[in-house]
């Protein structure tokens, strides 16, 4: 690995980062498009949620892992406090590896 | 502007970001171990951890590049999975502020946690908030992260064995779920997400959450609705 991979890849990032709210402040968007893009980010992040719960990696992430989300959601439509729900997550995830289930 | 930020701070918005400032710092120093194993220098490791800042592609491109793939089949990967960022910059809009300064500092801390955060808010100066704090928190932790597990390395060992990788989702599951109560909401974020699941196996990674925002279609009924 070296500098330029390195810096390659930070720039074309930035960009891409960069290029998003430039992009929206150089143009008006319509509540009604504004409304869709704020749903469409909602759907990006549940899109995050369950491929990194289901198919982290592209393949099966296994079922301490899928119960630790799961566990986890539980908490938070119960409107268990977040920090909990983070840890409630993280700790059956844990618990379950340590007694083998993969 | 930091001032602006500190009055509009409630103290929830700094309790519920300290478990995924924990979580980020734990990945972040499983990465700097990572990356040393894979005989990168400490100095490159946190340059990489600094100027990147998006841990899903600065773990594929060590990855890859450590496997004997090719630096720039490595670069592309990594850039393929950022692709997100750019409809989440388009949906954060001016929230990163109007100034030119802000948006080239707030740019780089666009990633889905101060994303999530940002949205889970009520009002637009929370939000804005919001999104600093946990990005700036997280890029503190991710960082300093990085260069104690770069230097202590494999005393930590596979962050998984705690569950770190099951935070992650439920974080950002719990960030949404208010949002998810509209229901044309909820069935665009399903659709997404199931079309996401789906074509994973299919393609590069990054690719399919970048897909998700097809979900959008299922919003279109009510659109004709409105309208006639």
């Amino acid at each position: 690995m070296t500098l330029t991979v390195v810096l390659a890849l930070a720039a074309g990032t930035y960009g891409i980062r960069f290029a998003g709210p430039q992009l929206r402040n150089r143009i008006t968007v319509p509540p009604r498009v504004q409304m869709l893009l704020s749903m469409a980010a909602t759907a990006l992040l549940l899109a995050l949620v369950a491929v990194n719960a289901f198919v982290p990696g592209g393949k099966f992430g296994g079922w301490a892992l899928l119960a630790g989300v799961g566990v986890g959601g539980i908490a938070a439509w119960r409107k268990v406090p977040f920090v909990l729900v983070v840890l409630v997550a993280a700790g059956t995830t844990a618990v379950l590896r340590l007694f083998g289930v993969a | 502007m930091v001032r602006s930020i500190w009055r509009t701070l409630d103290l929830s918005v700094v309790r519920n970001v300290s478990p995924i400032a924990l979580t980020a710092f734990v990945t972040g120093a499983s990465f700097g171990a990572i990356a040393v194993a894979a005989h990168i220098s400490v100095a490159l490791v946190c340059a990489m951890s600094l100027l990147v800042f998006a841990g899903g592609s600065q773990f594929m491109v060590v990855g890859i590049v450590a496997a004997g793939g090719s630096p720039i089949a490595a670069v592309v990967a990594g850039l393929l999975l950022n692709a997100r960022h750019l409809p989440f910059g388009l949906a954060m809009g001016d929230l990163l502020g109007r100034k030119l300064a802000a948006r080239i500092v707030g740019s780089h801390i666009l990633i889905d946690e101060s994303v999530a955060f940002a949205m889970a808010q009520g009002d637009r100066k929370k939000a804005k908030a919001a999104f600093w704090t946990c990005g700036l928190a997280l890029f503190l932790t991710w960082n300093t992260g990085t260069l104690v597990g770069a230097l202590i390395g494999q005393v930590i060992g596979d962050p998984n064995r705690f569950g770190m990788d099951a935070a992650f989702p439920a974080a950002m599951l719990a960030l949404i779920l208010p949002a998810l109560k509209d229901k044309v909401t909820l069935r665009v974020a399903v659709l997404g997400a199931a079309v996401a699941v789906a074509t994973t196996p299919l393609l590069p990674p990054g690719i399919p959450v970048v897909l998700a925002a097809l979900g959008v279609v299922a919003a279109l009924p009510t659109r004709r609705k409105v309208t006639a």
